[in-house]
Protein backbone atom coordinates (compact mmCIF):
# COMPACT_ATOMS: atom_id res chain seq x y z
CA UNK A 1 0.00 0.00 0.00
CA UNK A 2 2.71 2.44 0.70
CA UNK A 3 5.48 0.51 -1.63
CA UNK A 4 4.61 3.81 -4.34
CA UNK A 5 5.59 6.46 -2.10
CA UNK A 6 8.17 5.37 -0.95
CA UNK A 7 9.85 4.23 -3.68
CA UNK A 8 9.32 8.44 -4.59
CA UNK A 9 10.54 9.26 -1.15
CA UNK A 10 13.07 6.95 0.03
CA UNK A 11 15.65 8.68 -2.50
CA UNK A 12 14.63 12.20 -0.66
CA UNK A 13 15.30 10.81 3.18
CA UNK A 14 12.31 9.80 4.09
CA UNK A 15 11.82 5.78 5.50
CA UNK A 16 8.87 4.00 5.69
CA UNK A 17 8.13 1.62 8.17
CA UNK A 18 4.91 -0.42 8.38
CA UNK A 19 3.59 -2.15 11.96
CA UNK A 20 0.96 -4.46 11.42
CA UNK A 21 -1.23 -4.55 14.76
CA UNK A 22 -2.05 -8.06 14.63
CA UNK A 23 -2.54 -10.53 17.69
CA UNK A 24 -2.42 -13.87 15.57
CA UNK A 25 1.25 -12.75 14.37
CA UNK A 26 3.41 -12.82 11.15
CA UNK A 27 0.89 -15.87 10.35
CA UNK A 28 -1.97 -13.81 10.09
CA UNK A 29 -0.23 -11.18 8.39
CA UNK A 30 1.79 -12.41 6.00
CA UNK A 31 -0.07 -12.79 3.14
CA UNK A 32 -0.95 -8.73 2.94
CA UNK A 33 2.70 -8.40 3.73
CA UNK A 34 4.10 -10.52 0.68
CA UNK A 35 1.15 -9.60 -1.47
CA UNK A 36 2.73 -5.54 -1.07
CA UNK A 37 6.09 -7.08 -1.92
CA UNK A 38 7.60 -4.22 0.46
CA UNK A 39 10.97 -2.68 0.17
CA UNK A 40 10.96 -1.00 3.63
CA UNK A 41 10.72 -2.70 7.32
CA UNK A 42 7.56 -4.11 7.38
CA UNK A 43 7.14 -5.44 11.49
CA UNK A 44 4.51 -7.46 13.37
CA UNK A 45 3.33 -6.10 16.44
CA UNK A 46 1.81 -8.86 18.20
CA UNK A 47 1.47 -7.55 21.72
CA UNK A 48 0.16 -4.29 20.38
CA UNK A 49 2.77 -2.81 22.11
CA UNK A 50 2.15 0.44 19.60
CA UNK A 51 -1.02 1.10 20.79
CA UNK A 52 -0.42 2.39 24.50
CA UNK A 53 3.14 3.23 23.44
CA UNK A 54 2.15 6.44 20.74
CA UNK A 55 -2.20 6.81 21.68
CA UNK A 56 -2.96 4.80 18.83
CA UNK A 57 -6.77 3.75 18.64
CA UNK A 58 -7.47 2.93 15.10
CA UNK A 59 -5.96 2.11 11.29
CA UNK A 60 -4.09 3.28 9.60
CA UNK A 61 -2.05 5.51 11.20
CA UNK A 62 0.68 7.40 10.82
CA UNK A 63 4.02 8.92 12.69
CA UNK A 64 6.49 10.86 11.83
CA UNK A 65 9.69 11.03 13.70
CA UNK A 66 12.52 13.27 12.44
CA UNK A 67 16.27 12.41 11.44
CA UNK A 68 17.15 12.87 15.02
CA UNK A 69 14.41 10.12 16.70
CA UNK A 70 12.08 13.06 17.36
CA UNK A 71 8.31 12.86 16.92
CA UNK A 72 7.00 16.15 14.80
CA UNK A 73 3.45 14.29 14.21
CA UNK A 74 1.63 12.08 16.47
CA UNK A 75 -0.64 9.56 15.54
CA UNK A 76 -3.43 10.33 12.88
CA UNK A 77 -4.74 8.69 9.97
CA UNK A 78 -3.02 7.58 7.42
CA UNK A 79 -3.87 6.48 3.70
CA UNK A 80 -1.44 6.41 1.12
CA UNK A 81 -3.78 7.42 -1.55
CA UNK A 82 -8.08 7.64 -1.31
CA UNK A 83 -8.98 4.17 -0.41
CA UNK A 84 -11.38 2.38 -2.95
CA UNK A 85 -14.18 2.12 0.18
CA UNK A 86 -15.21 5.66 -0.33
CA UNK A 87 -16.15 4.96 -3.86
CA UNK A 88 -17.65 1.03 -3.08
CA UNK A 89 -20.85 0.49 -5.49
CA UNK A 90 -23.58 -1.07 -3.33
CA UNK A 91 -24.18 -4.71 -4.90
CA UNK A 92 -27.70 -5.19 -6.01
CA UNK A 93 -28.29 -7.73 -3.84
CA UNK A 94 -27.18 -6.68 -0.31
CA UNK A 95 -29.33 -6.93 2.36
CA UNK A 96 -30.58 -3.45 4.00
CA UNK A 97 -27.77 -3.98 6.78
CA UNK A 98 -24.81 -4.63 3.81
CA UNK A 99 -26.18 -1.86 2.35
CA UNK A 100 -26.00 0.47 5.18
CA UNK A 101 -22.74 -0.59 6.23
CA UNK A 102 -21.79 0.21 2.46
CA UNK A 103 -23.48 3.75 2.63
CA UNK A 104 -21.78 4.98 6.50
CA UNK A 105 -18.33 3.65 5.23
CA UNK A 106 -18.52 5.95 2.14
CA UNK A 107 -19.00 8.60 4.39
CA UNK A 108 -15.75 8.41 6.64
CA UNK A 109 -13.41 11.10 6.77
CA UNK A 110 -10.69 10.42 5.05
CA UNK A 111 -8.08 13.41 3.79
CA UNK A 112 -5.41 11.25 2.08
CA UNK A 113 -4.11 13.93 -0.61
CA UNK A 114 -3.79 16.76 2.14
CA UNK A 115 -1.99 14.14 4.33
CA UNK A 116 0.35 12.90 1.34
CA UNK A 117 1.05 17.07 0.50
CA UNK A 118 1.94 17.59 3.84
CA UNK A 119 3.94 14.53 4.40
CA UNK A 120 5.91 15.54 0.87
CA UNK A 121 6.36 19.45 2.50
CA UNK A 122 7.87 17.57 5.68
CA UNK A 123 10.23 15.54 3.02
CA UNK A 124 11.57 18.26 1.19
CA UNK A 125 11.59 21.01 3.56
CA UNK A 126 12.07 19.15 7.31
CA UNK A 127 11.91 21.31 10.33
CA UNK A 128 11.31 24.12 8.04
CA UNK A 129 7.72 22.65 7.40
CA UNK A 130 4.91 24.20 8.99
CA UNK A 131 3.65 20.23 9.01
CA UNK A 132 6.45 19.43 11.49
CA UNK A 133 4.98 20.12 15.10
CA UNK A 134 7.05 21.61 18.10
CA UNK A 135 8.00 19.28 20.53
CA UNK A 136 5.40 20.04 23.10
CA UNK A 137 2.69 20.73 20.45
CA UNK A 138 3.58 16.82 19.54
CA UNK A 139 3.00 16.11 23.18
CA UNK A 140 -0.56 18.35 23.51
CA UNK A 141 -1.97 16.60 20.56
CA UNK A 142 -1.05 13.08 21.29
CA UNK A 143 -4.20 11.27 23.01
CA UNK A 144 -5.13 12.26 27.16
CA UNK A 145 -4.32 9.00 29.38
CA UNK A 146 -7.00 9.08 31.63
CA UNK A 147 -6.71 6.26 34.38
CA UNK A 148 -9.53 4.95 32.53
CA UNK A 149 -7.54 4.12 29.34
CA UNK A 150 -4.18 2.67 31.29
CA UNK A 151 -7.12 0.77 32.99
CA UNK A 152 -8.30 -0.71 29.23
CA UNK A 153 -4.98 -0.87 28.05
CA UNK A 154 -4.28 -3.68 31.24
CA UNK A 155 -7.46 -5.40 30.18
CA UNK A 156 -6.37 -5.52 26.71
CA UNK A 157 -3.14 -6.67 27.36
CA UNK A 158 -4.19 -9.64 29.93
CA UNK A 159 -6.64 -10.74 27.16
CA UNK A 160 -4.22 -11.24 24.72
CA UNK A 161 -2.35 -12.95 27.35
CA UNK A 162 -5.56 -15.40 28.44
CA UNK A 163 -5.85 -15.78 24.73
CA UNK A 164 -2.06 -17.37 24.39
CA UNK A 165 -2.69 -19.63 27.40
CA UNK A 166 -5.97 -20.53 25.73
CA UNK A 167 -8.50 -18.98 28.27
CA UNK A 168 -10.36 -17.49 25.56
CA UNK A 169 -13.51 -17.53 27.86
CA UNK A 170 -11.77 -15.13 30.30
CA UNK A 171 -10.03 -13.11 27.64
CA UNK A 172 -13.08 -12.43 26.50
CA UNK A 173 -14.36 -10.80 29.72
CA UNK A 174 -11.46 -8.58 29.29
CA UNK A 175 -11.65 -7.61 25.89
CA UNK A 176 -15.17 -6.64 26.70
CA UNK A 177 -13.56 -4.35 30.03
CA UNK A 178 -10.94 -2.78 27.26
CA UNK A 179 -14.15 -1.66 25.02
CA UNK A 180 -16.19 -0.44 28.42
CA UNK A 181 -13.49 1.54 29.55
CA UNK A 182 -12.41 3.02 25.86
CA UNK A 183 -15.17 2.52 23.93
CA UNK A 184 -13.08 4.96 21.19
CA UNK A 185 -10.40 2.84 20.52
CA UNK A 186 -11.06 0.65 17.48
CA UNK A 187 -8.16 -1.19 17.53
CA UNK A 188 -9.30 -3.22 20.53
CA UNK A 189 -12.84 -3.72 19.48
CA UNK A 190 -11.67 -4.72 15.81
CA UNK A 191 -9.18 -6.94 16.86
CA UNK A 192 -11.03 -8.07 19.66
CA UNK A 193 -14.10 -8.99 16.85
CA UNK A 194 -11.17 -10.10 14.58
CA UNK A 195 -10.00 -13.12 17.11
CA UNK A 196 -13.76 -13.90 17.90
CA UNK A 197 -14.39 -14.95 13.86
CA UNK A 198 -18.16 -15.28 13.17
CA UNK A 199 -18.27 -15.69 17.39
CA UNK A 200 -18.02 -11.78 17.53
CA UNK A 201 -21.19 -10.99 17.15
CA UNK A 202 -22.73 -13.52 20.02
CA UNK A 203 -19.57 -12.46 22.26
CA UNK A 204 -19.77 -8.63 21.92
CA UNK A 205 -23.54 -8.35 21.47
CA UNK A 206 -22.20 -5.54 18.35
CA UNK A 207 -20.45 -5.13 15.50
CA UNK A 208 -18.48 -2.20 13.64
CA UNK A 209 -21.87 -0.56 11.99
CA UNK A 210 -23.71 -0.79 15.28
CA UNK A 211 -20.95 0.66 17.05
CA UNK A 212 -19.81 3.42 14.58
CA UNK A 213 -23.59 4.97 15.08
CA UNK A 214 -23.40 4.49 19.28
CA UNK A 215 -20.33 6.32 18.47
CA UNK A 216 -21.44 9.24 16.96
CA UNK A 217 -21.63 8.74 13.18
CA UNK A 218 -18.88 7.78 10.53
CA UNK A 219 -17.71 11.48 11.05
CA UNK A 220 -16.20 10.49 14.52
CA UNK A 221 -14.47 7.47 13.21
CA UNK A 222 -11.82 8.95 11.90
CA UNK A 223 -11.02 12.64 13.45
CA UNK A 224 -10.33 15.21 11.12
CA UNK A 225 -6.51 15.62 10.55
CA UNK A 226 -5.27 19.26 11.84
CA UNK A 227 -2.88 20.34 9.12
CA UNK B 1 3.35 -5.28 31.58
CA UNK B 2 2.01 -9.03 33.07
CA UNK B 3 3.19 -10.41 35.65
CA UNK B 4 2.47 -14.52 36.57
CA UNK B 5 1.73 -13.79 40.22
CA UNK B 6 1.70 -10.77 43.13
CA UNK B 7 5.06 -10.57 43.25
CA UNK B 8 8.31 -10.86 41.33
CA UNK B 9 12.17 -11.20 41.45
CA UNK B 10 14.21 -8.47 40.39
CA UNK B 11 15.79 -10.91 37.59
CA UNK B 12 12.55 -11.80 36.34
CA UNK B 13 10.99 -7.84 36.57
CA UNK B 14 13.86 -7.01 34.59
CA UNK B 15 13.87 -9.69 31.75
CA UNK B 16 10.02 -8.81 31.59
CA UNK B 17 10.13 -5.19 31.40
CA UNK B 18 13.38 -3.75 31.23
CA UNK B 19 13.15 -2.47 35.00
CA UNK B 20 16.35 -3.13 36.70
CA UNK B 21 16.80 -2.67 40.84
CA UNK B 22 19.98 -0.60 41.76
CA UNK B 23 20.51 1.75 44.70
CA UNK B 24 18.07 4.19 43.22
CA UNK B 25 15.23 1.54 43.49
CA UNK B 26 13.67 0.12 40.20
CA UNK B 27 15.84 2.24 37.17
CA UNK B 28 14.67 2.20 33.87
CA UNK B 29 16.76 4.46 31.55
CA UNK B 30 17.17 7.70 33.41
CA UNK B 31 14.05 7.20 35.16
CA UNK B 32 14.51 5.44 38.81
CA UNK B 33 11.71 4.76 41.08
CA UNK B 34 12.00 4.36 45.23
CA UNK B 35 11.25 0.80 45.29
CA UNK B 36 13.25 -1.96 47.14
CA UNK B 37 12.80 -5.53 47.15
CA UNK B 38 11.67 -7.51 50.54
CA UNK B 39 13.87 -9.72 52.42
CA UNK B 40 13.49 -12.23 50.44
CA UNK B 41 14.10 -10.41 46.83
CA UNK B 42 11.18 -10.01 45.08
CA UNK B 43 9.09 -6.97 44.54
CA UNK B 44 4.93 -6.56 44.98
CA UNK B 45 3.54 -6.29 41.68
CA UNK B 46 0.81 -3.65 43.85
CA UNK B 47 3.56 -2.05 44.66
CA UNK B 48 5.08 -1.14 41.23
CA UNK B 49 1.92 -0.22 40.36
CA UNK B 50 1.44 2.36 42.53
CA UNK B 51 5.10 3.66 42.35
CA UNK B 52 4.54 4.17 38.29
CA UNK B 53 0.75 5.77 38.85
CA UNK B 54 -0.12 3.02 36.38
CA UNK B 55 -3.44 0.72 36.69
CA UNK B 56 -3.39 -2.77 38.00
CA UNK B 57 -5.43 -5.67 36.73
CA UNK B 58 -5.98 -9.14 38.08
CA UNK B 59 -7.77 -11.90 36.18
CA UNK B 60 -8.88 -13.90 38.94
CA UNK B 61 -9.00 -17.32 37.37
CA UNK B 62 -5.70 -17.34 36.07
CA UNK B 63 -3.36 -15.49 38.35
CA UNK B 64 -2.21 -13.33 36.26
CA UNK B 65 -2.01 -9.47 36.41
CA UNK B 66 -1.56 -6.39 34.16
CA UNK B 67 0.38 -3.39 34.90
CA UNK B 68 -1.06 -0.84 32.76
CA UNK B 69 0.79 2.48 31.20
CA UNK B 70 1.14 5.46 33.21
CA UNK B 71 -2.12 7.37 33.23
CA UNK B 72 -3.17 10.85 34.20
CA UNK B 73 -1.15 12.81 31.28
CA UNK B 74 -0.69 11.94 28.09
CA UNK B 75 0.02 9.10 25.37
CA UNK B 76 3.17 10.62 24.64
CA UNK B 77 5.20 11.83 27.48
CA UNK B 78 7.38 13.54 25.46
CA UNK B 79 8.36 13.91 21.78
CA UNK B 80 11.81 11.56 21.83
CA UNK B 81 10.47 8.41 20.02
CA UNK B 82 10.65 5.10 21.56
CA UNK B 83 13.34 2.71 20.72
CA UNK B 84 10.65 0.16 19.00
CA UNK B 85 12.40 -3.31 18.74
CA UNK B 86 9.70 -5.43 16.65
CA UNK B 87 10.39 -8.62 14.44
CA UNK B 88 10.05 -8.64 11.00
CA UNK B 89 8.19 -11.93 9.04
CA UNK B 90 10.94 -13.68 9.39
CA UNK B 91 11.58 -13.02 13.10
CA UNK B 92 14.52 -10.86 12.65
CA UNK B 93 14.40 -8.00 15.67
CA UNK B 94 14.57 -4.09 13.76
CA UNK B 95 14.97 -1.72 16.00
CA UNK B 96 13.69 1.75 15.15
CA UNK B 97 16.61 3.31 16.12
CA UNK B 98 18.65 2.15 13.24
CA UNK B 99 16.78 4.51 11.18
CA UNK B 100 18.10 7.51 13.21
CA UNK B 101 19.67 10.01 10.23
CA UNK B 102 16.73 9.28 8.23
CA UNK B 103 12.93 10.82 8.06
CA UNK B 104 10.23 7.94 9.26
CA UNK B 105 6.68 7.45 9.06
CA UNK B 106 5.77 4.68 10.77
CA UNK B 107 2.43 3.07 9.50
CA UNK B 108 0.56 0.80 11.91
CA UNK B 109 -2.06 -0.80 10.39
CA UNK B 110 -3.99 -4.59 10.32
CA UNK B 111 -5.45 -6.50 8.74
CA UNK B 112 -8.46 -6.74 10.70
Amino acid sequence: MWQELRSELHRRGLEIVTVALESGGAHVARPWIEAARPGHPSLIDAEHVCDALFGIVNVPSGVWIDERGTIVRPPETAYPRRPAFLDREVPPDATPRQREGIEVTKQLHVEAERYIAALRDWVDRGSASRFALAPDEVVRRSRPRPREEGEAAAHFELALALRRLGGNDRATHHFREAHRLQPENWTYKRQAWALAGAEHDRLYGTDWLSEVTRMGGPERYYPPLEL
Amino acid sequence: MIFGSPTVTAAELERGTGWSVTREGLCKGDRCIPIAPAADGTIAVDAIAAALGAPLVADDGSGLFAVGPESGGRALVSATAPDLELSDLDGRTFHLSSLLGQKVLLVAWAPW
